[in-house]
């Protein structure tokens, strides 16, 4: 019995080593295809963003969370479900801008960089920069532009992985023209 | 938790930039797939040895093979393979019908000469896994009506 269990919390945990270990090919592949990091970070933005339009559907299918009436209410739903769901962390919603329109997600440890260590000559690389991107996606899905940027991170020496998130404003939905 | 929107949603935007520089000729297509296979066999050897850490040694060829179909198959795509035919002489053929990377392509015959770029990756995964395992194969993959699909193994005795 004790060994099924641990079956199951190993099967959890196998499978964000399974994302863990593709997106670090990924990265790889990238670092070889790219002559700089800039590239690649801009790389990881694009695919992450392409993740996040469509991985919201999943989210808001998956959660019955229902619309947020706040970047505060919206900052606790990244941090307590979303995180928590597709990354098995939750990280916490700290440093707040006084106009409520910043706030930081810290995360002790980021399993993306699960096993990495980054090598001397890439000092600039983003390695998780997909997460900005997919955050950015994810959150525009929802009417909502956002600026995502690392500000911390441990594979660069930094004691915790700071994201920030600032609220830039909110999208209007667009109708075409000449729709009723 | 629900993992599989992430692996499946990067899968696709890998394969998406595998691709993407290269333009629809065979020999362009078959440098891609082989990029991707490549990529699946690394991350199955590190994926197995996590897997395996704790299980006990397998007693032969044909165990392995169920530990792929079984808990390998469970951990990855969060089902077992639907059947496992072996000729007894090192040939093993995995049928998944509902294979998950594919369950968002098509139910059908639609975008079929897209399947091969999406089976790849899990080719080299299973290469991989194997080859940790002691176990050195050829893997490849067949698929009529998506989203079954065929993974055939060919033991390579060493």
């Amino acid at each position: 019995m004790s060994r099924q269990s641990n079956r199951t919390t190993d099967s959890k945990k196998m499978n964000s080593e399974l994302f863990t270990l593709t997106y670090g090919a990924l990265v790889s592949q990238l670092c070889k295809d790219y002559e700089n990091d800039e590239e690649v970070n801009k790389q990881l933005d694009k695919m992450g963003y392409n993740i996040g339009v469509r991985l919201i559907e999943d989210f808001l299918a998956r959660s019955s969370v229902g619309r947020c009436q706040d970047f505060r209410e919206t900052a606790d739903v990244i941090a307590k479900v979303a995180f928590k769901m597709y990354l098995g962390v939750t990280p916490s919603v700290t440093n707040w801008s006084p106009a409520g329109d910043e706030f930081s997600l810290i995360l002790e440890n980021n399993p993306l960089a699960d096993f990495v260590e980054l090598p001397d000559n890439h000092n600039t690389l983003v390695y998780s920069n997909l997460l900005c991107g997919a955050l950015r996606g994810a959150l525009e899905m929802v009417q909502m532009a956002v600026d995502v940027k690392f500000a911390q991170d441990t594979l660069r020496g930094d004691s915790v992985t700071e994201i920030r998130m600032k609220f830039i404003k909110r999208i209007e939905e667009n109708l075409p023209a000449g729709d009723e | 938790m629900a993992h599989e929107a992430p692996f499946q949603l990067l899968h696709s935007e890998l394969i998406h930039y595998i691709c993407k520089s290269a333009d629809s000729t065979d020999s362009e297509n078959g440098r891609s797939v082989t990029k991707l296979e490549n990529m699946g066999f690394r991350v199955g050897q590190g994926l197995i040895e996590r897997l395996t850490k704790d299980t006990a040694r397998f007693k032969d060829e044909l165990d392995v093979m169920k530990f792929i179909c079984k808990d390998f198959w469970t951990c990855v795509f969060k089902k077992q393979i639907d059947n496992l035919r072996t000729n007894h002489q090192g040939i093993y053929v995995l049928q998944d019908n509902k294979f998950l990377l594919l369950c968002h392509l098509s139910a059908g015959k639609q975008y079929l000469e897209h399947a091969p770029k999406y089976l790849a990756f899990t080719c080299g995964l299973v290469r991989g896994a194997l080859s940790n395992m002691g176990v050195k194969s050829i893997v490849t993959a067949e698929v009529s009506v998506m989203p079954a699909c065929k993974f055939q193994v060919m033991i390579q005795k060493v």
